[in-house]
């Protein structure tokens, strides 16, 4: 007891209250720690579900059975394949004989075992997750399995087709197109346009009441309900200019007043850190303001802008309430040609596969929401590559 | 001082100038001389920056600025209606405190603003004009074998000599510097401050300093200024050795400022 007074009355630094202190800090760390694995587990729980749920969707289930061209299964699509197994073919498939005897008369009259698109209620079954097989079709896919004439193959559907109300049909082809026509319709107005507002807000206006206005009323857009622009181009596009609904072209001009104050802050933000050196540089020299601001200002502000746009246009992606009211979620099976069809973006296919009443269409969503994520995910890496390859060492 | 209009590159007349409410600049007058260096001292906030400024209109681009008097150049008031900013910023170059090379290489630093006041086209003149200036500002030698590597890798004194050859390139005939050797070590300082008495041949040039003996070493004629009052202006050597006013010994002798 005594030795260890006296070696505290000799350290000169010794501070009693440090102990505490040290123990205060140690517990914020803590805390500040504990929230972030929070976070991290919650976002890795969220997408190992969707992965789990989704991955499958992937594949798809065909089985091997014989099919009957003759004149009266061309008529009755349903009669060309054994009753046994008739209910386990995708009707879809069925639908399209009369199309293959076109393509191929020399299938008339002939019986073949092919390999065939099976029904989402089997594709269902043999994935392990709930179905409405009846009894009698389940011993008829058993019947399958025990002869090696089923298989997983992967889901070239889903890729290459739009949406169908025959769940093994359906694929994200059309909203994948929908989705790129409305972002190319927003990134033709919105860029320009708020590129052109930051410069002129950052470059040219006079700080005054009027411009400190309308900077506050920019970032308030930023931050209203995005359903608002929804009705804003409801109301202005489709009934006062009468543009076609559920188009593109309209998805992309609400997306694009949507997207505007995002762009334009993120680009103002960029101009105002340029170095103001570099404005008196080129002022020095007698350039004018278009000089100055196209050859050394605007260049230095180029990656923050590709990023902010890049940003903007990731959220314009993944937004689906203002589509919802100008109808893009509408059940749209081709895919769009022209930004004046009828379309779905992506968000809106996945919003209305969560709604389906069938249990193929779970996989379906989660799927989609693997490929939106995934698209959202490149975008971002592309804004970050362009950042870094078009900043100007300082 | 009245001096002989011959010589005389800069005239100002009651020059006052207000920031907002702040009135900065009171009833200046002044008369510069051709080819010599004027150094202009004053404690911060004394106005001298804002008077450099007034003098190639670099005080246009500052909001809520009210300027008035009359500053003459070649006969004609800068500040007319019918005289462009541009014009009188080519004829009176700058230099910053911070060297501010453009983010480019140092061929186009200098080549840029003649391509675009279109005394040059690119080619064998622009090259000459490129080397001619580089060689003026003492820096040819330097960087003569790296003309297309980035302005900003070079030294901080090399970069304030490689903005005086981005001036120069232009072909003004009077050149304001804004306290150019305060952010350099005092060798870069030295061989700026032998630069300025090489180009004192060909230009008009002030320069605006805190350093007391920088003014000393290299300008022949020195203005005090005190809160926006232009409080003496002489040659250099009456200023440090003989002042006639109080406050411009106060200063120079270090009791304030």
């Amino acid at each position: 007891m005594n030795k260890k007074i006296t070696i505290y009355s000799e350290n000169p630094f010794y501070d009693k209250s440090l102990k505490t202190r040290h123990m205060k800090a140690t517990i914020f760390k803590m805390v500040t720690l504990s929230s972030l694995l929070f976070s991290l587990g919650f976002l890795i729980f969220f997408l190992s579900d969707i992965v789990i749920k989704g991955l499958p969707a992937f594949q798809q289930t065909y089985i091997q059975v014989d099919v009957t061209y003759n004149e009266k299964t061309v008529k009755s699509t349903r009669k060309a394949v054994n009753k046994e197994y008739r209910r386990l073919v995708s009707r879809s498939w069925l639908r399209t004989i009369p199309q293959q005897v076109i393509d191929n008369p020399n299938l008339m009259n002939t019986k073949i075992k092919l390999w065939i698109l099976a029904d989402d209620q089997v594709d269902q079954y043999l994935k392990g997750h709930h179905h409405n097989l009846k009894p009698k079709y389940i011993q008829s896919v058993d019947n399958l399995v025990k002869n090696n004439a089923t298989k997983l193959r992967f889901n070239i559907i889903f890729f290459t087709r739009g949406d169908s109300k025959i769940p093994e049909y359906a694929g994200i082809k059309s909203a994948v197109i929908g989705s790129i026509l409305t972002l190319i319709v927003t990134m033709v107005v919105a860029f320009p346009i708020a590129v052109m507002t930051a410069i002129y807000l950052e470059e040219f206006a006079a700080d005054n009441l009027w411009t400190q206005f309308i900077e506050i009323n920019i970032n308030n857009l930023a931050a209203i309900p995005s359903i608002l622009f929804g009705l804003l181009g409801l109301a202005v596009f489709i009934n006062l200019f009468g543009l076609p609904r559920s188009s593109p072209l309209v998805g992309g001009l609400t997306l694009a007043i949507m997207t505007l104050p995002i762009i334009i802050i993120s680009s103002r933000a960029a101009l105002r850190s340029v170095p103001d050196n570099i404005r008196q540089a080129g002022y020095g020299l007698g350039l004018t303001k278009i000089q100055v601001v196209k050859d050394h200002v605007f260049p230095l502000a180029f990656p923050g802008v590709m990023t902010g746009s890049i940003i903007g246009l990731a959220q314009a992606m993944g937004e689906t309430a203002p589509l919802i009211i100008i109808g893009m979620v509408a059940f749209i099976p081709d895919s769009p040609n022209s930004i004046m069809q009828a379309a779905t973006v992506m968000p809106a296919q996945i919003f209305t596969w969560a709604g389906m009443p069938e249990r193929a269409y779970v996989e379906k969503t989660a799927a989609g929401i693997m490929v939106l994520l995934t698209i959202l995910i490149s975008l971002n890496a592309m804004a970050i590559y362009l950042r870094k390859k078009f900043e100007v060492k300082w | 001082m009245k001096i002989n209009e011959k010589n005389t590159a800069i005239t100002v007349n009651s020059l006052n100038l207000w920031y907002g409410d702040n009135h900065s600049l009171k009833d200046v007058s002044i008369d510069i001389h051709n080819n010599q260096i004027t150094a202009i001292i004053g404690a911060s906030g004394c106005g001298k920056s804002s008077f450099l400024r007034c003098l190639n209109r670099m005080n246009d681009l500052i909001d809520n600025i009210k300027i008035d008097g009359e500053i003459i150049i070649k006969n004609k008031n800068i500040y007319d209606k019918d005289v462009d900013e541009c014009a009188v910023r080519k004829y009176v170059g700058m230099v910053f405190q911070q060297p501010n090379p453009f983010p480019k290489s140092i061929y186009n630093n200098v080549a840029y603003a003649p391509i675009k006041h279109l005394m040059v086209k690119k080619g064998s003149a622009c090259d000459d004009l490129v080397e001619e200036s580089l060689q003026k500002a003492n820096l040819w030698d330097e960087v003569k074998d790296k003309l297309h590597s980035p302005g900003t890798a070079l030294s901080g004194g090399q970069q304030q000599r490689l903005c005086i050859a981005r001036t120069i390139a232009i072909k003004p005939n009077i050149i304001l510097m804004d306290e150019p050797t305060s952010a350099l070590d005092p060798i870069s300082t030295e061989k700026i401050e032998a630069l300025m008495l090489e180009l004192k041949q060909e230009y008009t040039i002030i320069i605006v300093t805190h350093n007391m003996q920088q003014a000393s070493r290299v300008a022949d004629y020195t203005v005090f200024f005190h809160l926006g009052d232009l409080v003496e202006y002489d040659k250099t050597k009456n200023i440090f050795l003989n002042p006639h006013q109080q406050q411009t010994e106060d200063y120079i002798t270090g009791r304030f400022g």
